[in-house]
């Protein structure tokens, strides 16, 4: 019997990314969740590089880094496949995921952002990686997110975007602007509607209560 | 129809060095094409419109960016030769871990040695050099980080070995004395033709960093 432990914080969006992956499949697992300021020393042995979240525990092994893990889980439970079955494809897939970790680290910034200048400057930056991803990722023939099906590039991409629009909503500015943006718009509004991501989504008010508070922390520390 | 492979490279790059590696480990045979970074050509600019960088791939006309992404692709497609990544996939996953933590690691730290001074410099000496401890942890008593052959890991990493005497000379320490597992790694991987035909002499690329300082101003 497959033993499956998911050491991660609510309010992740890498967490999200795993928790996703693990429900579309119908993998059975144990939730665990850790506190950032108070890592769990199993946490800390199981990812002794990077100390952090999201850690997948399979029958003891442990595996880290949100999107090594979903190719994992995808190798080994192949319903409802993530990745492309096509080489080809299967390397462009790869590459929009990367892309999302890029897009990632701009958001990341942003919840970071202590004055305006840098908060202009975090949008700025989140804004040429949407605008490269609507520009290229949508329209005739392309279909790099999953179109009919959910896709790795989507679980890579999904979580992002709910974390933007929290942010948009502590932060009282938009950034996911539906004239700018008008297919990433349109892919997410149906992304968010998939069963199995809308019964897996955080809660939008817990989540900008945190995100709030997070901020207020990482201000006042740095 | 036989394969097209063309590789769009830059003669210093590391990236690019994964790539020409895993070609010979494979044995495809591909045409090289040197890009000239201060005057990409449309044929780059056209095959990754999202960072115009290189290495890309090219095979039978289609485009592959991003030099990790390139080496599995041609892994799997050149599925029956040599295989570079482990079958099972929990190795597998770590395998792809250590590649990553490369790719996070040792070039910006690298970078930051060759480009920084003081304060700046020491804490990225400091960091390259427990990141290498790291990873000759990770090697243990191996042969190669793959295990009894030659891996994945040890493609993403073996490259940045042709820039080491350029991290020494600007960062003023020896990497050898610090680290000397995983030189005598580095020199057996050498000692395989895809790694030692594929990687420019050190102190060539040295030369370049040294231009490259002057033109960027750094003294």
């Amino acid at each position: 019997m497959t033993d499956i432990k998911l050491h991660g914080f609510w309010y992740s969006p890498v967490t999200l990314r795993v928790k996703w992956t693990l429900k579309l499949k119908g993998i059975p697992y144990e939730n665990i969740e850790e506190d950032r300021y108070n890592k769990s020393a199993q946490l800390l042995q199981y990812n002794p590089v990077y100390k952090r979240t999201p850690v997948l525990v399979h029958d003891g092994k442990p595996l880290c880094e949100s999107m090594i893990i979903v190719e994992y889980i995808d190798e080994i439970w192949p319903q409802n496949p993530l990745l492309p079955t096509h080489s080809y494809h299967k390397a462009l897939a790869r590459f929009w995921v990367k892309y999302a970790d890029d897009t990632f680290s701009a958001v990341l910034s942003l919840v970071s952002s202590s004055n305006g200048e840098e908060q202009e400057k975090a949008i700025e930056k989140i804004w040429e990686h949407l605008k490269v991803v609507e520009d290229q990722c949508f329209g005739d023939g392309k279909n790099v997110f999953g179109g009919d099906t959910i896709n790795i590039v989507d679980i890579a991409f999904g979580p992002l975007i709910t974390l933007l629009l929290v942010l948009e909503d502590v932060l009282g500015v938009k950034i996911l602007d539906d004239e700018k943006f008008p297919h990433l718009h349109s892919w997410y509004n149906n992304f968010k509607d998939v069963p199995v991501i809308k019964e897996n989504l955080p809660d939008q008010d817990k989540m900008v209560a945190f995100i709030t508070v997070f901020r207020e922390k990482l201000i006042a520390s740095s | 129809m036989a394969d097209e492979v063309v590789l769009l490279d830059f003669w210093p790059s590391p990236f690019g060095m994964r790539i020409r590696i895993t070609l010979a480990e494979k044995g495809i045979k591909y045409e090289y094409k040197e890009e000239d970074l201060r005057n990409k050509s449309p044929l780059l600019l056209q095959s990754n419109p999202v960072h115009k960088k290189i290495p890309v791939l090219i095979h039978n006309g289609k485009p592959i960016c991003e030099s990790l992404i390139a080496v599995q692709y041609i892994e799997d497609v050149w599925s029956n030769r040599n295989p570079l990544l482990p079958s099972d996939p929990y190795h597998r996953a770590q395998a792809r871990f250590w590649a990553d933590y490369v790719d996070k690691k040792v070039y910006d730290l690298g970078r930051k040695i060759w480009t920084s001074k003081g304060e700046e410099q020491e804490a990225a000496k400091k960091e390259f050099v427990e990141a290498l401890k790291l990873l000759e942890e990770q090697l243990g008593d191996k042969t190669y980080f793959g295990g009894d052959n030659f891996g994945f890991v040890d493609i993403a990493l073996v490259p940045f070995y042709t820039w080491f005497k350029a991290y020494e000379t600007f960062g003023n320490f020896n990497i050898e004395s610090e680290c000397p597992k995983f030189i005598a790694w580095v020199k057996r991987c050498l000692q395989k033709e895809s790694v030692s035909k594929s990687l420019p002499d050190p102190h060539k690329v040295y030369e370049f960093v040294v231009e490259i300082r002057k033109r960027i101003g750094i003294e």
